[in-house]
């Protein structure tokens, strides 16, 4: 053999641990996360609700974190202050001229709730809650858009089966759905102008 | 009528300031003579030359090598900026800027100019303290710096970036008379990196797994779940954009890319890849980036950016020279492939002649185009239609309001009415 394939096998065996290359298809680089790594990042929760941490709160114990770390953007009812967004309201809406997209009436998982808040919220500050007080958060905004009572407990298992008003408004993408045909000559009779921008940047 | 460079249309929600060093700019009006006057004014004056149509850069010595160890545009290109509408939203953390297409000229987009679209600000990577987790459904989990994935075999490609929201302020009738502010949410750049799938069989796919979680490592923790099939395809975990590593607002150290979906998907600052067999509905996949239809139902998991041209001269930035010969310029591009053709129409749609694609016409990238006219000083209508290599031909935005509604702002690429005024300016109109 010679020295320098001798010295490519030795430093093949010792890097990466765990995923050295065994049948040549593979790099072998990057190394392997401990289970504490990977614990660590793994923070998302599924619609079904898996990674869902053990906890629990309810509206009531919510309303005392909630007015301390989110009413001063998202208002004290959910209302939204200014153009933050607001966390109630809606119902009925969407095939309105106005459509309401909130919480409420729009989103469709309440597990999307705590993942999204878990994750980001309060907006500056992310990843600062613990998970009871997520729990109550997600319970008290839910119970704001009468969803559920005050005292009811939001856990791993009953956070799932809140039914969302929305759980059904979603359908998959049926794209091309406009077909335009590339006509090249006298293609209309009239043309009209319906609208002007009338705004400079 | 134009001159250049253009006046800009205003001077507020500039997002950067001027970058020329003021200290270096007195240093050379020091050692370039009396006429600091026609420094200034960009006139090409010298009172103290015996010639005077000889501008003083003719006679004088300029900055050495150097001067600059990472070179800045001309201080004549200082209002070639991204700008940002600060009422779009709550905060500009949380906002978007648009990249001024009116002042791009082939198909790339300069790095500091590309759009900006963030959730939680920019993220301040130290590349030594971040990695990517690639875990769930593997047979091995893995980690890998930056380093790590440099060391793989580079891929380079040219693609365009589109925000999903791309042409929104357009939706609910013609508001602002602006290419930049109506289509600049839109680049296009050389990316290089390493195919997900090369990283993905480091890690060893297992069965089960039909969906990808990608999340960022900003304050947003940004996540959007991605089709095995695309993450396989032709997505790219890139580190460098246009010959340079990522710029901050790009996602540096590393983002992902996926070549003609709607942006949010090509997270930014990513750390974690998990693979798992269903989607995870996240927030930015269903109240957000879903197209509400006229029944109340909305559309979901809407990843192509369909194909779509503008016309970039003239355009309201961009008025008319003159009338006599004019060279319409525009760019095309699809998220299905590459542009087959595009179409130009100067009275409104009622007729079309085929415009000329200036190469590379490249897949899912920004496409060039261009056609003469003999302007007669007249009042018109200009449009492009762009047909891409499925055979799929931009829309009007009547037929795309036919169908989709008006409360559907996402994915709008119709087709953009630019009228031209006798004066030769040029205001954004719609057409029924
Ligand atoms: C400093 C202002 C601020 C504070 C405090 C704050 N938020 Fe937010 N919140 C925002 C902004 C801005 C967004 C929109 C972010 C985006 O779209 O990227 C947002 C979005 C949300 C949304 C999504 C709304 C929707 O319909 O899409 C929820 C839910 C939410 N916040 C919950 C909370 C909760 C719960 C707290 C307290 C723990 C909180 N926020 C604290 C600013 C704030």
């Amino acid at each position: 053999m010679s020295s320098w394939l001798k010295v490519v096998l030795i430093a093949g065996c010792c890097t990466a641990a765990g995923s050295a290359v065994a049948d040549g298809t593979r790099y072998g680089y990057g190394s392997t996360p401990t289970q504490a790594e990977i614990k660590a990042w793994d923070i998302d929760v599924g619609p079904d609700g898996k990674g869902l941490p053990v906890g629990q709160g309810t509206a009531t114990q919510g309303e005392e974190p909630y007015l301390q770390y989110c009413s001063a953007c998202h208002g004290e009812f959910g209302e939204g202050v200014g153009r933050y967004p607001a966390l109630i309201g809606g119902e009925d809406s969407l095939d309105q001229d106005r459509p309401k997209k909130t919480v409420g009436s729009f989103w469709p998982y309440a597990t999307t709730l705590w993942d999204y808040i878990n994750r980001s919220m309060p907006f500056g500050n992310a990843q600062s809650l613990e998970p009871d007080q997520v729990y109550a958060i997600v319970a008290y905004i839910l119970n704001m858009n009468d969803l559920i009572e005050p005292d009811t407990v939001m856990d791993q298992n009953s956070l799932p089966r809140v039914k969302m008003p929305n759980r059904n408004g979603f359908i998959p993408d049926p794209r091309p759905d406009v077909h335009n045909k590339a006509c090249m000559k006298n293609c209309k009779d009239k043309v009209e102008i319906t609208s002007q921008a009338n705004k400079l940047p | 009528m134009k001159k250049y460079p253009p006046a800009p249309l205003n001077k507020t929600n500039v997002t950067t300031s001027v970058t020329t060093d003021p200290a270096k700019r007195r240093l050379f009006l020091k050692s370039g003579l009396l006429a600091g006057a026609g420094l200034v004014s960009g006139s090409a004056s010298a009172a103290s030359s015996s010639n005077k149509l000889l501008p003083h850069w003719s006679r004088h010595l300029g900055p050495g090598v150097a001067s600059t160890g990472y070179g800045v545009p001309s201080r004549f290109e200082t209002d070639v900026q991204r700008k940002t509408l600060d009422w779009l939203r709550a905060r500009r953390e949380s906002s978007v800027s648009f990249s001024p297409l009116q002042s791009q000229h082939g198909i790339i987009t300069p790095s500091g100019l590309v759009f900006e679209r963030h959730h939680a600000g920019i993220a301040d990577i130290d590349p030594n303290s971040h990695y990517l987790l690639i875990h769930g459904l593997v047979e091995r989990p893995l980690k890998f710096t930056l380093s790590d994935l440099m060391r793989f075999p580079s891929v380079s490609r040219i693609h365009f970036l589109e925000c999903a929201a791309n042409g929104v302020l357009n939706y609910p009738g013609a508001q602002y008379n602006s290419l930049q502010f109506n289509f600049g949410m839109l680049s296009c750049c050389e990316w290089t990196g390493v195919p997900l799938s090369t990283l993905l069989k480091e890690a060893g796919v297992r069965k089960p797994a039909k969906w990808i979680l990608a999340e960022g490592a900003d304050a947003a923790a940004l996540t959007r779940s991605i089709p095995l099939d695309k993450a396989l395809d032709d997505t790219l975990v890139v580190y460098a954009q246009n010959g340079e590593m990522l710029r901050p607002e790009q996602g540096y150290p590393m983002r992902l890319l996926l070549p003609g979906w709607e942006g949010i998907i090509n997270v930014k600052w990513l750390r974690r890849l998990e693979l798992g067999d269903k989607p995870w509905e996240t927030r930015e996949e269903t109240a957000t980036y879903t197209d509400l239809m006229p029944d109340g139902k909305a559309r979901q998991y809407t990843f192509v950016m369909e194909t779509k041209s503008v016309i970039t001269s003239p355009c309201p930035e961009n008025p008319m020279a003159g009338k006599g010969r004019v060279s319409i310029n525009g760019l095309a591009w699809s998220g299905h492939g590459r542009i087959k053709r595009v179409d130009v129409s100067v009275d409104g749609g009622r007729n079309w002649r085929t415009a000329r694609l200036q190469g590379p016409v490249q897949n899912k990238s920004l496409t060039r185009f261009s056609m003469d006219w003999d302007w007669n000083g007249e009042v018109a209508l200009l449009q492009s239609r762009a047909i891409d290599e499925t055979g799929y031909v931009q829309p009007t935005m009547a037929e795309l309001r036919k169908i989709r509604g008006i409360r559907s702002f996402y994915h709008n690429n119709s087709i953009q009415t630019w009228l031209i005024n006798k004066n030769g300016e040029v205001e954004n109109v719609q057409l029924a």
